[in-house]
């Protein structure tokens, strides 16, 4: 099977998840206990009367059967029309761009930092096998699996924000200046603590997958016969355990971005940074219906682009895969 | 050919015994005599083989030779390397120089590169520290020329030769070290007759080339045909090693009761089978290791471990020997 037609059968799968995802997060909400126009009014509510909110719920069509109001939805969705939301009064797909926007910059940073760094840590433990530098990055990367992302979130501000007054507590920007004076320096600092929360837990997952594989690998009869030929130390690394190693790393590491959006959503919590995590969680608890399915389609586009991009980087970088399919 | 046994051996194997550590009740460590007092020597221009049951640790030899035992195995014993003790500093000094492998299968090629960049590193490291990219080519290409690989075929990875094709390109791997030495452990299952004939057709070009080839093998057959001399391994040692001129008629010429029986036991000759099983290593009976299974035993073939000593043109552990 060529590239192309790959992709396509992958986006024929994608568009079948995503609906399949629509129908079962509609249905789930329609059989939560969210009343949507109390919702949309909020403390106002007893200020409503109960003829005022059914006139409410019928010009919203909410009166209507479940089935009926999904394929209304559904299609507006599908014309690119996700809703507003009641808590920012804005159209959702905007909200979900600007919250990504600042989400993206942490979760990219976390990923390709955790990514480098888990792979060379497993690659130096694997090497070291059975040695103390071994044996230090395993009990470093078992303490951070077990490790919960807001836990080490809030441990890191206890000691480089509050105790240490390093870096800032919170938020994405310095508070109280204008959104025109604020630098990209103001950002960058602001980002620290949360993708350096993100990056020391993404460690563990690579970093002991990795190990595994070159121990793997370094026991393998191609590994034996190199040493016969008088290969040995780093030249057999580079030679035939890099390549071997990193092609799993990768596929890890993209199919990892799904704990990747589960760590955002609480480390933007703890440090109130103002992405798509940390927008989940209100439009959850504020009963933001519109904007929660947003995020859920969103995310899950997400995930499943993140695992294609490594199928797609498996084949291009696997010669076994790329040679079988043109012979 | 006598003359060349008599010149002086590229390898000298005395009394090797290779032991693994292992664990076998919770902490408790005991120790697995796998080969026991293994005698072999090779000669440059000659095929010795070594042939022995399958999975009996014949490998380990090679592994031994090499040096790239796992680090739990434990041996004592000496080699010689044209003269010289075998030293691990010795051995990394002359792995893939002087002493080259030839392994069982494709799976010992690494299955993520080009087999002629492989082919090529063997080359580059048989020629020191200096690597220069345009005369390892030109030795790689001179290599697959010779055994009949297509020029297109270093491009391809393990996975796309077929049996054959992949037998040549290890065999390459040892050509282009231009080693003085060259192991071949089990070289020949799963190919068809006439991939046989070539790959021990190959073997018998790098001996004329002067070097000395170690074959390590379970097929009788095929040793017989190639071979100089063989070593018969069984439960761990040499019990014998015989020109192979000696395999001949009834097995008159040879020394040892099992290298007899063995030799009988082969469709060709009687096709009778030896009665019994080989001892397991952590289960060696008393005195002679063939005792047990021996139709000439007797009471003195328990009281100790039989010595190898010299008969006519070969060697052999059994004291009824003559």
């Amino acid at each position: 099977m060529g590239l192309v037609p790959f992709i396509l059968k992958k986006l024929l799968r994608m568009a079948a998840l995503l609906i399949a995802l629509c129908i079962l997060s509609f249905w789930l909400v329609s059989y939560s206990p969210l009343d949507p126009v109390q919702a949309y009014v909020g403390a106002d509510m007893t200020r409503v009367s109960s003829e005022q909110s059914e006139m409410i719920a019928e010009y919203w069509g909410l009166n209507k059967p479940p089935l009926e109001r999904f394929l209304h939805w559904g299609s507006a969705v599908l014309h690119g029309d996700l809703g507003t939301s009641m808590i920012f009064r804005r159209p959702v797909a905007e909200v979900i761009g600007e919250r990504f926007m600042a989400s993206l910059a942490l979760m990219s940073t976390a990923w390709l930092l955790s990514g480098v760094l888990g792979f060379a840590l497993g690659a130096v433990a694997g090497m070291k096998q059975g040695t103390w530098a071994d044996r230090l990055i395993k009990w470093y990367c078992f303490t951070l699996a077990s490790t919960p992302a807001f836990w080490l979130g809030l441990l890191l501000v206890m000691v480089f924000a509050v105790w240490l007054g390093w870096f800032p507590v919170g938020l994405g920007v310095p508070a109280g200046k204008l959104a025109d004076d604020v630098t990209l320096a103001n950002r960058i600092y602001h980002l620290i603590l949360p993708a350096l929360t993100l990056s020391i837990l993404g460690v563990a997952n690579v970093a002991l997958h990795t190990r595994q594989k070159l121990v793997d690998v370094l026991a393998s009869d191609y590994i034996l016969f190199a040493r016969a030929r008088g290969e040995k130390g780093l030249q057999l690394f580079w030679r035939h355990g890099l390549r071997n190693v990193a092609l799993p790393a990768v596929t890890i590491q993209f199919a990892s971005i799904s704990e990747l959006i589960g760590g955002t959503v609480l480390a933007e919590q703890v440090f109130s940074y103002p992405g798509l995590g940390q927008a989940t969680v209100q439009a959850g608890l504020r009963s933001d219906v519109p904007l929660l399915l947003g995020i859920v389609i969103f995310s899950a586009l997400l995930v499943f682009v993140g695992n294609l991009a490594a199928d797609i980087i498996y084949r291009v970088v696997d010669p076994r895969i790329r040679k079988g399919e043109s012979a | 050919m006598p003359t060349q046994t008599k010149s002086k051996p590229i390898l000298e194997v005395e009394e090797l015994s290779i032991s693994f550590a292992q664990y076998t009740s919770g902490l408790r460590q005991s120790s697995l005599k796998v080969i026991a007092d293994l005698s072999v020597s090779v000669c440059p221009g000659e095929i010795v083989a070594v042939v022995g049951s399958s999975g009996s640790g014949k490998s380990l030899l090679a592994h031994a030779i090499l040096g790239i035992l796992p680090g739990n195995a434990a041996i004592s014993g000496s080699i010689r390397f044209a003269g010289q003790k075998l030293t691990a500093e010795y051995q990394e000094a002359i792995r893939g120089r002087e002493i080259a492998l030839i392994p069982q299968s494709v799976n010992y090629l690494d299955p993520l590169m080009q087999v002629g960049k492989q082919v090529r590193n063997a080359a580059k490291i048989a020629r020191g520290s200096s690597p220069d990219r345009a005369a390892a080519r030109k030795i790689q290409r001179e290599a697959f020329a010779r055994y009949n690989l297509a020029p297109e075929v270093e491009r391809l990875l393990p996975f796309q030769l077929s049996g054959g094709m992949a037998r040549r390109v290890l065999v390459a791997t040892a050509l282009v070290s231009s080693a003085r030495l060259v192991i071949a452990d089990e070289p020949t299952p799963g190919l068809d007759d006439a991939a046989v004939r070539e790959t021990l057709g190959c073997f018998r070009e790098l001996a004329d080339q002067g070097r000395g080839v170690l074959l390590i093998t379970h097929d009788i057959e095929t040793a017989l045909e190639i071979a100089d001399r063989i070593a018969v391994f069984y439960a761990g040692t040499t019990v014998e090693v015989a020109p192979v001129q000696d395999f001949s008629g009834g097995g008159e010429a040879l020394r040892h009761p099992y290298t007899k029986a063995l030799w009988r036991s082969l469709p060709k000759n009687d096709f009778a089978p030896i009665p019994g099983f080989q001892p397991h290593p952590n289960a060696l009976p008393e005195g002679c290791l063939f005792q047990p299974r021996c139709p000439m035993a007797t009471p003195e073939c328990t009281a100790g471990r039989p010595e190898m000593r010299a008969v006519r043109e070969g060697m052999v552990r059994c004291i009824h020997a003559s």
